[in-house]
Parts: structure tokens; C-alpha cells; sequence
């Protein structure tokens, strides 16, 4: 199965701090693992919000709306794509993370993708 | 938020995680596959003895490594103890030191870099038999049981197991040695190795025996294996070819079969349930396999070249039938066979018009490996349809019928002969 693994965001990430050097080389051996592991699909880091735009629907209405958007908590600053087994496996591969906000208690969540086989189940 | 006790799927997933490692380093210490493999499960049920109260550790690969490498050092004095010295030092090769128990302690400090590798080589030696290597493969490096493995190649449990059995006695008794080959043995070793896994995925991709006509599962171990060998061999473009042409292939998987489980041939699938993620994922592989190509591109980098024309194309006629053909041309002089002639001369008729397919068929038709290969007569009869000479074409199709041995696949071809007939009334 795949999993999206998504990293929230943080004061830091939303203001632009970029990580140190220490955490870049943790984050680069742990990609390196998972790529050697035939695990990692894809990835990415994503920039702040205030960079970000958003499309509000509202009946036949679209409104745009600009970031940079408040609710840290609910924003997104990364994600990754992993083929694993099943949801354990993936938890354990996210075990082995490096803390992606040092001195800040935060929470990576994993959200298995939609199969085709999950489309066929349906009468 | 509670912290439950962790359960034994959590413990598989661990086990998972590092077995292969575990194992590779423990092979490079006491130069004993079986014996690292039996340590590392030993280790493993201790996990799953001590873990469900305790908790996972904080590291658990450590856990498992030293845990293993006590049960490799217990089972090596029990074996010393059990085997007469006289009896013991016949065993070894000539002039061969047996491991002493203090530079084991040394050397099991968990797998050095390059140790999977070293294993995967290994486990797919030559002296070996390609559906071995497979099996041995699937439970050394991707953690998988024999119950599962016997599973996935639908045979019985003890037919794997007597497989796994003999093929580590092979690697015993011609003393193959734990290394990445280097120089000019590594190509005919790299070869065996890229065998074994594209013979996964086949099993997957195309099953062989069974209602079934797909087992993804299967599909997905080869390419995680695939992804492994290309990022640990960057710069071997066969490894980079092969797992280019498992993600270009596999992204077709979900198109391929209609909701009853029949296949669905690659011009009448629906491209936009193609998987856009892997045929990425397959351009960048085939990217870096021709890169990495010193001369001509190896066979495996041209098939996926060959599907990587499909992927590309947005609708079967917008194919580039030409390129196609080239490649299917160069496949001829890197890997000719009978099928990879006939795929030939099925491009060469959608590039230059179905006589000119059909000429290059008929000089086929005459090999005898060809003789009882239902596709032969399946192209031909298309061929002919498309020439107008439906009757011709529906007895081909008939014929390719009672010589397809995949059920679902007979049925196909049964419904195309039907259609061709259906046609020549209303024309």
C-alpha cells in the first residue's frame, strides 16, 4: 500500500527559518535509508504559506484567497510518498525520522492512498 | 492518546525493517547463510516473546543485532560441541580457518555498508536456478515467510521450503563468496540477480497458472527490490533499465484487468487510470539508465524504452509506432528470441501497414518455438482483419484460442473471433 506522510508546520517553517545543517544531514541519511529500502516514492518540502494561494468555492463563486495563512497547527510544510506493506510498517519507518522540528513537540501523520482494489470493492 | 502494548503486526513490520541487514551483517561475520538466517530468528522470536510487555526499544535494530549475535555465538558452541573436531575440520575447505568465536563478537557490529547487496548477490548466484534465487531473495531480503512466498508462486509450503533448502546447500558446497563481484564478473552476476527479480514481477505481472491475472502483491516486492539494486548500483544502467521498465509496466496495473478480473488489451485500456506517479517514476530510471549507458543500451533499458513510447502516448493512435520498431530492431541484436521477433513485426505493421507486418510473421511461422504460442496466430489474425480478410482472420483467432492456456485470456480471444465475425455480417 501507499501512505502520504505528512509534516506539519511550524512558527519556524512558516516563517521561512530554514532547517540547520544537522537536521538537513539527519533528514538526508534517513531519505537515503528509505530510498535504499525500495520504500521512498516521492517527496518534498513545501515553502510557507506565504507563498501559498488558496480558491474558496461558495456555491458558483470562486474566491481567491492569499496566504500567508494563521492556523500553524493545520498547515502542511512537507509530505512524503512510501510503498510499504501496511500501516505498521510505516510506522515504524516513521520512528526512525529525525525530529523535523527540534525544541518544538510536533506530529508527522500517516494517511494511506486510496487503492484501485478500494474502487472495485464498491457494488 | 494511550500507548498500546505493540502488536505483532508492529513486531512484523520491525522485523521487516531490519532482517535483511541483520542478516547480511551476520553472514558477513560466520560466512554461514543459514546459520544467520536461523540466529536472526531466533532473535525475532525473542522479540516477539519480550516485546508485546516491554515495549518496541527505542532502537530496536540495535536489540535485534545483539540478540541475534548472542544466538549465532550460542548455536556455533552447540554445533562445536555436537561435531567431532576431526569431523568439523573435514568439512572446511582446505586450508580454510573456521571463525573463532572472539572475531565474530568483533565482526557482528550490524551490516556494514553494502552488506544487503553483498547478500542480494549472493542469494542470486548463478549456480542457483532462477525461481530459487526468487524465493531465496524474497525471504533474506524483503522479510518475507515461507508460507507467504509459497503463496505468492502458488505452490505448497514445503515445495518452497525444499527449494530455499537446496539452494543454500548450492551456495555451501561451491563456496560462493559474500561480495559484490567487481570487474568483469559483475556483469553475468548482475545479470542473474536483474533474472530473478523480473521473474517476480512477471509472476505478478502476468500470472502464469491460476484464475488470476494479476497478483500486485508479487509486483510490488520486485519493484521494491528493483528500487534497492538501482539506488545501491547507481551507475549500472541494466539495474536502472530494469526497475524502469517494473514501474512503466506496473503503471498500467489498475487498467489492465475490467472489474470481473478480465484483462484488457494496452490500446483499449483507460490511460487516465494509468498510474502517473510510477510512469514518473519510470521516465527518471530510463532517464538515468541511458545515461549511464557506456554504448548501446542493454535489454532491459530498451523494453522500457519500448514502454515508456506507450506510456507517453495520450491515445493509442498518437503511438510512435517508428521509434518503436527501432527499438524492438535493437532488442533483436542485444536479446533476439522468437517473441521479441514477433513484437517486431507487430510494430513494423503499425508503423508501415499491416502486409508489411504480416511478412515478416510469415517468416516466423515457420520456428518451432513459435509453434503452440497462441500470440502468433492472434496477431496474424488481426493483421489479416485489418486487411479485410475477415474469414482468414477469424480462424486465426480461433486458432490462438485452443492454444492460450490463461482461462480469462482464452475467453478473450474466443469474444475476438466472435467480434470479427459479427463484423463481416454487417459489412
Amino acid at each position: 500500500m501507499r501512505v502520504m506522510v505528512i509534516v506539519k508546520a511550524t512558527k519556524d517553517s512558516e516563517a521561512s527559518v530554514m532547517p540547520n545543517k544537522e537536521l538537513l544531514e539527519q533528514m538526508g541519511k534517513f531519505n537515503q535509508q528509505l530510498i535504499e529500502a525500495g520504500v521512498m516514492l516521492d517527496g518534498a518540502g513545501l515553502k510557507a504559506t506565504s507563498h501559498a494561494a488558496r480558491v474558496r468555492f461558495e456555491g458558483d463563486r470562486r474566491t481567491v484567497i492569499d496566504g500567508p495563512f494563521t492556523e500553524t497547527k493545520e498547515l502542511i510544510a512537507g509530505y512524503w510518498l512510501w510503498q510499504v506493506k501496511n500501516l505498521e510498517e510505516a510506522v515504524e519507518w516513521l520512528k526512525r525520522c529525525p525530529h523535523p522540528h527540534p525544541g518544538t513537540p510536533t506530529e508527522v501523520e500517516i494517511r494511506p492512498l486510496f487503492e484501485p482494489s478500494d474502487f472495485e470493492a464498491q457494488p | 492518546m494511550t500507548q498500546t502494548a505493540p502488536t505483532h503486526r508492529a513486531i512484523e513490520a520491525v522485523w521487516r525493517i531490519e532482517s535483511a541487514r541483520i542478516i547480511a551483517g551476520l553472514v558477513r561475520a560466520v560466512r554461514d547463510m543459514d546459520l544467520a538466517e536461523e540466529a536472526c530468528q531466533d532473535a525475532f522470536l525473542a522479540a516477539l516473546a519480550q516485546w508485546p510487555k516491554s515495549g518496541i526499544p527505542e532502537n530496536p535494530g540495535a536489540w535485534l543485532t545483539t540478540t541475534a549475535r548472542r544466538r549465532a555465538i550460542d548455536r556455533i558452541r552447540r554445533q562445536r560441541r555436537l561435531t567431532p573436531i576431526g569431523e568439523e575440520l573435514a568439512r572446511r575447505p582446505p586450508g580454510a580457518q573456521g571463525p573463532d568465536i572472539p572475531s565474530i563478537l568483533d565482526s557482528i557490529d550490524g551490516a556494514v555498508e553494502d552488506d544487503v547487496l553483498r547478500l542480494i548477490f549472493m542469494a542470486c548466484h548463478p549456480e542457483i536456478s532462477a525461481e530459487a534465487r526468487a524465493a531465496i531473495t524474497l525471504r533474506l531480503v524483503c522479510g518475507l515467510s515461507t508460507e507467504e512466498i509459497a503463496r505468492a508462486f502458488l505452490v505448497s509450503e514445503p515445495t518452497i521450503a525444499q527449494r530455499i533448502v537446496r539452494a543454500k546447500r548450492t551456495l555451501v558446497d561451491q563456496q560462493i563468496p559474500f561480495e559484490v563481484p567487481t570487474g568483469q564478473d559483475l556483469a553475468p552476476r548482475l545479470d542473474s540477480v536483474l533474472e530473478a527479480i523480473y521473474l517476480l514481477f512477471n509472476e505478478g505481472y502476468s500470472a502464469t497458472a491460476g484464475a488470476e491475472w494479476t497478483r500486485p502483491d508479487l509486483c510490488a516486492e520486485a519493484q521494491r527490490l528493483g528500487r534497492m539494486l538501482a539506488a545501491m548500483l547507481p551507475s549500472e544502467p541494466e539495474a536502472q533499465g530494469l526497475l524502469a521498465l517494473m514501474e512503466l509496466q506496473a503503471s498500467r496495473l489498475a487498467a489492465r484487468t475490467d472489474a470481473e478480473g478480465r484483462p484488457i488489451l494496452l490500446n483499449d485500456q483507460d490511460r487516465s487510470r494509468w498510474d502517473q506517479l510510477l510512469i514518473r517514476r519510470g521516465l527518471a530510471a530510463l532517464d538515468r539508465a541511458f545515461r549511464c549507458a557506456g554504448g548501446e543500451p542493454g535489454p532491459y533499458t530498451l523494453q522500457a524504452a519500448i514502454a515508456a513510447c506507450h506510456a507517453l502516448a495520450p491515445a493509442p493512435g498518437r503511438t510512435d509506432w517508428a521509434r518503436i520498431s527501432a527499438l524492438y530492431e535493437a532488442l533483436m541484436r542485444k536479446a533476439p528470441s522468437p517473441v521479441v521477433a514477433l513484437n517486431h513485426a507487430v510494430a513494423v505493421a503499425m508503423d508501415r501497414g499491416p502486409q508489411a507486418g504480416l511478412e515478416l510473421l510469415d517468416r516466423l511461422a515457420a520456428e518451432p518455438a513459435l509453434r503452440s504460442y497462441h500470440l502468433l496466430p492472434s496477431v496474424r489474425g488481426e493483421l489479416l482483419r485489418r486487411m479485410g480478410r475477415t474469414a482468414e482472420a477469424e480462424a486465426e483467432v480461433e486458432r490462438a484460442a485452443s492454444l492460450a492456456t490463461n482461462e480469462r485470456e482464452r475467453e478473450l480471444l474466443l469474444d475476438r473471433a466472435r467480434a470479427i465475425r459479427a463484423g463481416d455480417e454487417t459489412d
